[in-house]
């Protein structure tokens, strides 16, 4: 009888605990919410505007997106998002949120543009967890390596010159890091072939209830 | 056994120091003390969630039923941890984008259990408070000395990206040693992280070697002056 109490009194204790914890976190949660939705996209503006500066666009791509399920070409199993840059209705650029999958330490999130003729207007990593001083020579705060996507295409070089040196590419590996650049070209290789084919698809209006994913009937 | 305040801060900060002596939180430590930004970030996260989860416990010690005070201090432990992480996400973003997964890991620190259990558990919430904080001080110190020496000999650089963690207006903090430095890679990854650690703890054990002789020189003097 008395073990049975005791075990209940412990019980309730622990639940109390629990539930004064879990309150704690919602009131965070919700204090802190807004700001980190609003830090969230202020990073992403930043890089957007890196990618095609507000010179060259007359849009909000920010708010012009749209999404495309391709797991093989673009790595993600989940819808990935698209922010489309225009001037004047004209497209001008989509930036492609694909993801590297075979990273060294699992998947690479990349935000790649492409102009509407079909060459890099510039790569950037958004998230990675590759290792410290090697493999993080991705970001742009640490070397240049990235940039040197800016203005490829898929005849510059030729397919054939989609690999890293090592492979007998075009592009430089990292010394240590091999497995980290061989990644991203070739998740980059993928998005421009996948922009290629369906390049009009990408830029059509998702406006006007069009939900993503659904077909489009005048295409 | 209820220990003075200097002898609290003393243990914190050298005779019980957790990175030097108790190597508690080791994970952590080796990590990110790549740079002196990433450890003074993870160093002053840590300590705060010291501070909290010991007044926490020793405010509730009387409370809580031993049968369940080591998942009553994990919960604790578990919350304030994901407060600190959502803190830090909303106002120190970018810092917490580098940190990534050592935040969350704060909660797997044994030094934090430790301290709970050990210490927190028995004393009142004065002692408690400031042993979370000599503690955590303690550990801060270790990270900065050993992201000192990693960044200086890894990059050649003081201070770098000190933006992260002081705003855009801190950026003259950065200092550059050695321009032209091409970096050793050694000292950023992990066995750099072992080799400094190896050193600093030896460079402990020399002083407290001196200390002690010194101890015994002035104890056997004394005795020699009373001897005659």
């Amino acid at each position: 009888m008395n073990l049975a109490r005791n075990m209940t009194v412990s019980a309730i204790l622990l639940g109390a605990f629990a539930i004064t914890g879990t309150g704690l976190l919602a009131l965070t949660h919700q204090a802190t919410r807004e700001r980190i939705a609003q830090n969230e996209r202020e990073l992403l503006l930043r890089t957007l505007n890196e990618l095609v500066p507000g010179t060259e666009r007359d849009n909000d791509p920010y708010s012009d997106i749209t999404q495309v399920l391709e797991p093989g070409a673009l790595g993600s199993d989940k819808p990935v998002t698209v922010y489309r840059a225009r001037k004047e209705g004209q497209p001008v650029a989509a930036i492609i949120n694909a993801v590297a999958p075979d990273g060294y330490s699992g998947r690479i999130g990349l935000l790649v543009a492409v102009r509407y003729d079909g060459t890099l207007a510039g790569v950037r990593v958004t998230a990675h967890r590759e290792t410290p001083g090697l493999g993080d020579a991705i970001e742009t705060s640490r070397s240049d390596w990235i940039l040197g996507f800016d203005d490829k295409s898929l005849d510059n070089p030729r397919p054939r010159g989609w690999r890293v040196k090592r492979d007998g590419g075009e592009f430089d590996q990292f010394t240590g890091a091999t497995v980290t650049p061989r990644a991203i070209v070739r998740a980059v290789f993928n998005t421009l072939r996948y922009f290629e084919s369906n390049r009009e698809a990408m830029f059509a209006p998702a406006q006007g209830g069009q939900e993503p994913g659904e077909t489009i009937d005048d295409a | 056994m209820t220990p003075s305040y200097g002898q609290v801060i003393r243990d914190g900060l050298w005779s019980n120091n957790p990175g030097f002596v108790q190597l508690l939180g080791l994970c952590p430590l080796l990590a990110i003390s790549n740079t002196m930004i990433n450890a003074l970030g993870l160093g002053l996260a840590t300590t705060l969630t010291l501070v909290a989860s010991n007044v926490t416990v020793s405010l509730i010690r009387n409370f809580v039923r031993p049968e369940i005070r080591i998942p009553v201090f994990v919960m604790i432990i578990a919350s304030v941890v994901t407060a600190i992480e959502l803190a830090m996400n909303a106002y120190f973003h970018e810092l917490y984008k580098i940190l990534g997964i050592f935040i969350p890991l704060i909660v797997t620190n044994c030094a934090i259990m430790g301290r709970a259990e050990a210490f927190a558990s028995r004393q009142n919430v004065g002692r408690a408070f400031v042993d979370g904080l000599a503690m955590g001080v303690g550990f801060t110190i270790v990270l900065l000395l050993l992201g000192t020496m990693r960044e200086v000999i890894g990059f050649g650089t003081l201070l770098q990206r000190a933006d992260l963690m002081f705003g855009e207006g801190a950026q003259w903090l950065s200092v550059t040693l050695f321009a032209d430095y091409r970096g050793y890679l050694l000292a950023i990854l992990p066995p750099g992280a072992f080799i400094g650690l190896g050193l600093l703890i030896a460079i402990k054990n020399i002083i407290d070697g001196k200390l002690e002789k010194r101890k015994k020189a002035v104890t056997l003097e004394t005795a020699g002056a009373a001897a005659t």
